[in-house]
């Protein structure tokens, strides 16, 4: 061994042992960490904060005037009757339900197809300007689609089907399937892209056509990030108010045809919620609404939440 | 399991030479670019009904993209531009008209494992569903087998339902030639399988290959220069996409060689 090397190493030892303080880099860490846990904690806070509020809100006309039997089962919402106010949410949920069911209907196997699409088969340019024009669908502004549905598809659907009026759940179900299908396109397409390309190189080499690739194969691997794409339009579709407010007719109705006006529950909230005095029965009736909002979107997040841990642990 | 195969003695002891067959895959003048880089250049050799054939050659010398070429992975290479002609079992396959039908022929191990994220069996079964296979029975069959032939179906058995790619990366290769198996090929195509198996499996897995070429005629990409010893009859060696020569393996080694630089290579004198 050369003497030379051995000072070399031991000198090497001496500055690496200086070297084991709390320098800037450890600070930055630290710092670093810090914030990201406060952004992250405070995100949480917040949707705590909300709910309490809304739960504050509703809470003493849940537990004193409302009927949850009646809340739940009758369709008549009067909250504005002067002698006999009715606080019957079954309308609403089934107004808001209808129109959701059909966006989904008609949005998601488009949207799936539009991303197999994009992802799987078109290639270069095509699928460059695809991804971007579906990008700025995403980006129109739920009024827009609103008067789409009032000054387009409502004297259309009157005349295409003859009916008297066509602000109703095909009108607003449709609407609202046309403004979820392009969010969904876009996490549905960004789930098949995870998918790696050895998966798809090891099933062709199995002399797999691209069909059976798609199929066997990139839709079982992609699995939880399609159901998360569809469960966000569902969200998209329960939450959304004013396309909804705008296309649907806006009119309490148990609806038995697509051809029926209905009226929503964010659309309730948002048309009514401005004429309540603070405080008053009607008020705190309308942040039910909003509690009964919350919990359903809970109660789909959580579900996808257990489909999705169900499908991983298989 | 391998007890079944059918082995005649006349079959073990034929000399490649002599076969009176029509080589399986004949390769003539066979070029591969990449964009305008040149990667093979005009390579021709014959591979033999149920030989072991062996490619080596340093990294960049081109080997895993003739096996592409091969079974016409090119198609989906963007700027892949195969020339020259690959006949396997005497067609053209540039002019197969079902590449689909091509590729079930040939099996491909590629060097790191691809655990299809399926469970274990549905890893194994999924070359034979895709060719119409449903009855349970059937499969149950395919799988036990081809598993068993890969040397991994008893550490497996009891979790066939489990997802293929949690398995370890030693598993997951043997997976990888279960399912290269499933499809029951005439070619199996191995490119260096074993990187991420462990001596000792990876003796087990030879031992199936050694079986198998009576059945199957196998392609053996390896960069361990005693793996193409102890298991191929003849060797190709490859050097910057060019045929440096093919020759019986035994002979290579005893050093009959027609290039100086093949004893090189074999001797690890080679950068
Ligand atoms: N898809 C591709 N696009 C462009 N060039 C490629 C592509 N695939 C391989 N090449 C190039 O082809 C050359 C040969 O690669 P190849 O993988 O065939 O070598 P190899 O002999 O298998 O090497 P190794 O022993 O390292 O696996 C390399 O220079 C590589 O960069
Ligand atoms: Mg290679």
């Amino acid at each position: 061994m050369e003497p030379q090397t051995t000072d070399r190493a031991r000198s090497r030892r001496e500055r690496r042992r200086g070297e084991d303080r709390r320098d800037r880099n450890w600070y930055i860490d630290k710092a670093v960490q810090a914030l990201v846990f406060i952004g992250g904690i405070s995100g949480i806070l917040f949707i705590i904060g909300i709910f309490v509020f809304i739960t504050k809100e509703g809470y003493g006309f849940i537990a004193e005037t409302l009927d949850i039997g009646e809340f739940l089962t009758s369709p008549r919402w009067r909250p504005t009757s002067d002698h006999n106010p009715t606080y019957g949410a079954l309308a609403l949920i089934a107004g808001t339900t209808s129109v959701t069911g059909l966006a989904m209907l008609v949005s998601v196997p488009f949207s799936l197809g539009a991303a197999i699409y994009i992802g799987e088969f078109a290639k270069g340019r095509t699928r460059e300007t695809l991804k971007i024009l579906v990008e700025l669908l995403a980006a129109i502004p739920s009024v827009v689609w609103g008067f789409i549905g009032l000054s387009i598809m409502n004297p259309l659907i009157i005349k295409t089907f003859n009916v008297p009026i066509g602000l109703n759940v095909l009108n607003s179900g449709l609407i609202l399937g046309l403004m979820a299908a392009p969010i969904m396109t876009t996490i549905a397409e960004d789930a098949l892209k995870a998918v790696p390309d050895t998966y798809r190189e090891a099933a062709e080499a199995l002399g797999a056509t691209k069909w059976q690739v798609i199929y066997r194969v990139v839709l079982p691997a992609g699995k939880n990030g399609l159901v998360a794409a569809v469960l966000l339009g569902v969200g998209r579709g329960f939450g959304e108010t004013m396309a909804v407010l705008m296309a649907s007719g806006h009119s309490i109705n148990l609806p038995t045809s697509v051809f029926d006006s209905v009226r929503a529950l964010t659309a309730t909230i948002a048309a009514e919620l401005g004429e309540t005095a603070v405080g008053s029965d009607h008020y705190r009736a309308l942040f039910t609404l909003g509690i009964l909002l919350f919990v359903v979107t809970f109660v789909i997040n959580l579900t996808a939440d257990l489909v999705v841990r169900g499908i991983r642990k298989k | 399991m391998v007890a079944e195969t059918p082995v005649t003695a006349s079959a073990s002891n034929a000399r490649v030479q002599t076969e009176p067959t029509p080589p399986f895959v004949e390769v003539q003048d066979l070029s591969i670019h990449y964009g305008g880089k040149k990667i093979l250049s005009g390579v021709s050799f014959d591979i033999y009904e149920n030989e072991i054939f062996g490619i080596i050659g340093p990294a960049n010398s081109g080997k895993t993209s003739f096996l592409r070429a091969l079974n016409r992975m090119d198609m989906f290479t963007p700027g892949m531009n195969v020339t020259g002609t690959i006949k396997i079992d005497g067609h053209d396959i540039q002019r197969w008209k079902n590449v689909y039908a091509l590729r079930r022929r040939i099996g491909v191990v590629f060097p790191l494992p691809v655990g299809l994220p399926l469970s274990v069996y549905d890893n194994v079964a999924l070359a034979p569903r895709l060719a119409g296979i449903k009855r349970r029975s059937e499969l149950d069959i395919i799988v036990e087998r081809c598993l068993t032939r890969a040397a991994l179906w008893e550490e497996v058995k009891d979790r066939l339902d489990s997802l293929g790619s949690l398995l370890s990366g030693g598993q997951q290769q043997r997976l990888t030639i279960a399912r290269a198996l499933s499809q029951d090929p005439d070619l199996l195509l191995l490119d260096e399988f074993s990187i991420a198996v462990d001596p000792v499996t990876t003796m087990r897995i030879e031992d199936v290959l050694k079986e198998l070429k009576h059945e199957i005629t196998i392609v053996l990409v390896t960069n361990l220069v005693q793996q193409t010893r102890r298991l191929s009859d003849r060797t190709a060696f490859l050097l910057s996409g060019e045929l440096v020569e093919v020759g019986e393996t035994a002979e290579l080694f005893e050093g009959k060689v027609r290039d100086q630089r093949t004893l090189g290579y074999l001797e690890g004198r080679f950068g």
